[in-house]
């Protein structure tokens, strides 16, 4: 019984962060139709960001509130993924709308690109032309309407972007004279360092539950109870809702689509970054961080289904439960007088890797029975 | 464009074949060996290209996991070179087989030991594997985006697996061939490399005649009219998933080919031949030169890789930002590839804009339309 | 058994609890031009959905020269003899006319008799005769994605009778034409009925009565009444539901 316990908490673990970076990835495929294959260059991204801001809270001046490193580095997280995927769209996705196949190959280039960046760009200078692009972006936000509007307007925004860049420059320097380790180009992997209250676990009734996956667990009943909350009772929600129903229709109504696929991307994009935090919490952060977790969200997203969130929570537990079941080869522990040839055959998938062979060949078998995942799209939208 | 594009000019066609046989004969004296057998590799990758501009370019499906079949076509052709080669060794099986302390060779290598097997078996396994493989997804009308990603994730898991199997095919290092016998001769050497030049050169030419006759006349038709509105052809009577399931099976078979003739040339096959980059990278070969042109695939293939290993040399930093560029570059600005925006009259609406030449008369309803020229 | 060429018996099909065909039983005999008119939501495109196995019924039979049909495959259904034309008209744009109708004539529909084969001078014949049809000899190597709204129309005419189907199934083939090309379209499926037997569905009252023919009303998803055309329009529940049921109760 206790093993089960453990299996099945282990099994939430995995899932939890498979859940929040499949959501990013299955809210913007159910709007836009769209796979952003750079996704796990974002979840990289969120993963270097927390890497950063807990370098920053081992300066001696923020030592004492080090512990609270992770509350800055979630936000900082989602908001930097975003920001970059804001930029995606606007940049590039947007041209391609229509074209699902393209736009997979374009991500996949946007890919390849973050991945050297963060390769061949120190982090502290990345650093600053992140954060210089986030203020250059909030700064007509910022700004009274009345100036953007006025004769001056183009004056304010060069401003505005002058401003943001000095920002960055000062911020990558001050990043590069105070913190030596990222102000080089490093390829290799780095450690982000618990603080003292995530380490150890928990004891509780025999079971011991290590703490940074109960913060993961935590973190992503935020992330997804925010998300359902935003989509389910703001007015932008709705407004998502209905333009991933019937964009053409919405368009009429007067909703701004543009606005709301921004805004799609940009959420999608944060959960990622969010992803990308528990994935710091779990193991090392390199480049390729991301690659190795993508894969998993596709299934996720292949299982769960189109335009339903809970098929995605559902895929993704299973997913999770399954690997854990599967790959730690709890199966033998769980049911030790397992007839041979069975348990051979057990032991053979014994491997995170070989789980994933397993679990891909379950997924095949189960869309032999159900083609549109748990929760398929019904009636006469499906094919027109 | 009101009528089906044409193919390029005649003499342009007969140009680029003279060129190409120029090439094909000159290139064994002219180059070194070195990149004679680099050559050798890009035209092997060329034939694994023609099979994804066949399914993807023709018929719409973008499969990301042309590796799989890639690499098994290469794991075919080293298994029966390290069998040809390991009489001397202990037990006289292959010598990695000690590391892991297997003493028996595994039955399924038994059949490797012929050579008329492995032939077949070079290019039937991928074809038989992507068919089958093809057939779960088709059948389901799975398709799109979906069949894309369904096809990276069993890249992933071929890939898992045969890293994993250290007793069965030597897990991640892989198996090497260059060291093996083929003919009383190393295949390394450069008599044999030479050989395998030719061979390859042939079998390129041998494919892209194949694929022309698939592509041309009713069957390619069918391919088209899949890729446009597959429900529609339903309705006319065709069952879609077969043909689906046919040029799927012809593109894995065309990998394999183009994975033993890489192993071959390159020495080695490993699980890194099915690594998801490799896989993608095949596909912007396709688009570069031109997908739905079979020469375009060819090209793409060969100056991409040209390209990248001219550039890694010098600056190894640079190529994955330029490849990444390359993928946005070509999607968004250039989404018929090289071949396509040629034969599409791209050179001389690129002179027309900048005002070199004149602007085609057109009707003037057509203009009104904007559709940029007629052709007679 | 019957002798009704189609036949549909007590179909049910339901969408998430919406009834889109309720209990609809209707017969076709062979040689028959029918109409079907319906308000919108009557389920007329469901209903052809459901003759053409796109869509399954939820219970309940479809027959076709006495044959079970509800659960063939959509391109069995094709080659057993119903064609179907789609309310916007689609060809496959990316090949020319000539291409579109001989992917139509094609027989067998094989793989290898496609890759091998090639037409019959019968099959020639016939392409070049239902292009002189709908008068798109001279365009006959265009592509399909360059005709006008209303030539893609008769192209897509063509290849259904190309097809050479023993039913066929059109959905409003005027939807977008002109009056001339209107008169002509009903003139053209006149003439098809006899030799084959043609189910029409369509909004536009005045085409439907150049057809000519009996009439069948659809109103939530179940047939309402059948007769001549005047029969049908001076029928007290045909006028109720086209002008709605909230001006009786007013």
């Amino acid at each position: 019984m206790e093993l089960f316990f453990e299996s099945l908490f282990n099994g939430v673990a995995i899932g939890s962060v498979l859940m929040v970076a499949a959501l990013g990835l299955a809210i913007v495929f159910g709007l836009m139709g769209v796979i952003n294959l750079a996704h796990g260059e974002l979840i990289m991204l969120g993963a270097y960001t927390t890497y950063v801001v807990q370098l920053i809270f081992k300066l001696p001046a923020l030592q004492s509130i080090y512990w609270a490193y992770i509350l800055v580095a979630i936000p900082l997280a989602f908001v930097v993924s975003g920001v970059v995927g804001i930029l995606l769209e606007r940049t590039v996705i947007r041209r391609l709308y229509g074209n699902p196949l393209e736009t997979l190959l374009a991500t996949w280039g946007v890919s390849l690109i973050l991945q050297q960046f963060v390769r061949s760009v120190p982090l502290a200078y990345a650093s600053g032309i992140i954060f210089a692009l986030l203020v250059g972006f909030s700064f007509p936000f910022l700004l009274p309407k009345k100036l953007l509007d006025g004769p001056s307007s183009q004056l304010f925004r060069a401003v505005g972007w002058f401003g943001s860049a000095i920002f960055g420059i000062l911020l990558s320097g001050g990043l590069a004279s105070q913190i030596s380790t990222i102000s080089r180009a490093n390829s290799r992997n780095v450690d982000v360092t618990a603080p003292k209250w995530m380490r150890g676990g928990l004891e509780w009734m025999n079971l011991t539950f290590p703490v940074p996956r109960l913060v993961i667990i935590a973190m992503t009943i935020l992330a997804v109870l925010a998300v359902l909350w935003f989509l389910n009772r703001s007015i932008w929600g709705m407004r998502i809702r209905a333009v991933t129903q019937n964009r053409s229709m919405s368009d009429c109504l007067g909703i701004p689509t543009d606005t709301v696929d921004v805004l799609t991307f940009g959420i999608g994009s944060g959960l990622a970054g969010v992803a990308g935090v528990a994935v710091s919490l779990l193991g090392s952060v390199g480049p390729n961080v991301g690659s190795s977790y993508i894969v998993g969200c596709f299934m996720v997203v292949v299982l769960g289904g189109v335009g339903n969130l809970f098929g995605t929570i559902l895929a993704s537990f299973s997913i999770g439960l399954l690997t854990d079941l599967i790959g730690a080869g709890r199966l033998l522990s769980l049911w030790p007088n397992m007839p041979s040839p069975l348990a051979a055959t057990v032991d053979f998938f014994a491997t995170t890797s070989m789980a994933q062979v397993m679990i891909f060949a379950l997924i095949v078998i189960f869309l032999q029975f159900r083609p549109g995942g748990l929760f398929p799209l019904k009636g006469r939208t499906v094919e027109a | 464009m009101i009528f089906k594009a044409s193919t390029l000019p005649r003499w342009a066609l007969l140009l680029i074949w003279v060129l190409i046989f120029a090439a094909i004969f000159a290139a064994p004296s002219v180059l070194p060996v070195f990149r004679l057998n680099l050559l050798g590799r890009f035209l092997s990758l060329a034939i694994v290209a023609l099979g994804i501009d066949l399914i993807w370019g023709f018929t719409g499906l973008l499969s990301l996991g042309q590796g799989i079949f890639f690499a098994i076509g290469g794991y075919a052709a080293a298994m029966y070179l390290q069998l040809t080669s390991s009489a001397n060794e202990i037990n006289g099986i292959p010598e990695f087989f000690g590391l892991y302390g297997v003493q028996e060779l595994p039955g399924f290598w038994e059949p490797f030991y012929s050579p008329i097997f492995t032939l077949i078996a070079i290019w039937l396994i991928p074809a038989l594997l992507a068919g089958l493989l093809g057939n779960l997804v088709f059948r389901n009308r799975i398709k799109g985006v979906y069949f894309s990603i369904l096809t990276q994730a069993s890249l992933l898991v071929f890939f898992n697996f045969f890293n994993g199997q250290q007793k069965l095919i030597n897990g991640t290092n892989g198996l090497k061939t260059d060291v093996s016998q083929l003919f009383g001769q190393m295949v390394g050497s450069a008599n044999m490399q030479r050989s395998f030049f030719w061979l390859t050169c042939l079998l390129v030419i041998l494919s892209w005649f194949l694929l022309r006759w698939v592509v041309r006349g009713r069957f390619g038709n069918v391919l088209i009219a899949i890729r446009d509105d597959e429900p529609r052809l339903r309705f006319t009577g065709f069952n879609p998933t077969l043909f689906k399931t046919i040029v799927f099976a012809i593109a894995g078979g065309l990998a394999g080919i183009g994975g033993a003739l890489y192993t071959v040339q390159s020495g080695i096959v490993s699980p890194q031949y099915m690594t998801i980059p490799f896989s993608i990278e095949m596909v912007i070969w396709v688009a570069v030169g031109g997908r739905g042109t079979l020469l375009g695939a060819i090209l793409g293939a060969v100056f991409i890789n040209y390209a990248k290993s001219l550039v890694s040399e010098a600056f190894p930093e640079t190529w994955l930002f330029i490849q990444g560029g390359l993928f946005i570059v070509v999607v968004c600005a250039l989404p018929e590839g090289v071949i396509g925006w040629l034969q599409n009259g791209g050179v001389r609406n690129l002179l027309t804009r900048l005002g070199w030449s004149k602007p085609i008369s057109t009707y003037p309803k057509l203009q009104n339309s904007g559709i940029d020229e007629v052709q007679p | 058994m019957s002798a009704h060429l189609l036949e549909l018996r007590n179909v049910n099909v339901s969408f998430d609890g919406f009834l889109a065909l309720n209990d609809l039983n209707l017969s076709l005999e062979a040689g028959e031009l029918r109409a079907v008119i319906g308000p919108n939501g009557a389920g007329k495109t469901t209903f052809l959905d459901v003759i053409t196995g796109k869509v399954r019924p939820t219970t309940g039979d479809v027959l076709f020269k006495s044959r079970s049909i509800a659960h063939v495959s959509e391109y069995s259904i094709a080659r057993l003899g119903i064609g179907r034309k789609f309310q916007s008209p689609r060809v496959f744009e990316k090949l020319t006319v000539q291409e579109n109708l001989e992917l139509a004539v094609s027989q067998p529909k094989q793989p290898f008799s496609l890759l091998l084969g090639s037409l019959t001078a019968i099959q020639r014949d016939q392409i070049q005769h239902l292009m002189s049809i709908v008068n798109l000899q001279s365009k006959s190597r265009w592509l399909a994605g360059s005709l006008s709204h209303g030539q893609k129309q008769w192209l897509e005419i063509a290849m259904l009778v190309g097809q050479d189907p023993d039913l066929l199934l059109v959905d409003e083939p005027v939807a977008g034409l002109t009056d001339e090309e209107t008169e002509l379209t009903a003139d053209l499926l006149k003439s098809l009925a006899g030799d084959h037997t043609v189910l029409v569905i369509d909004h536009d009252m005045e085409f439907i009565r150049r057809l000519d023919t009996s009439v069948t009303v659809l109103h939530q998803g179940h047939v309402l009444c059948d007769g001549s055309m005047d029969q049908v329009q001076s029928d007290p529940r045909v006028i109720e539901v086209y002008l709605g049921s909230g001006e009786v109760e007013n």
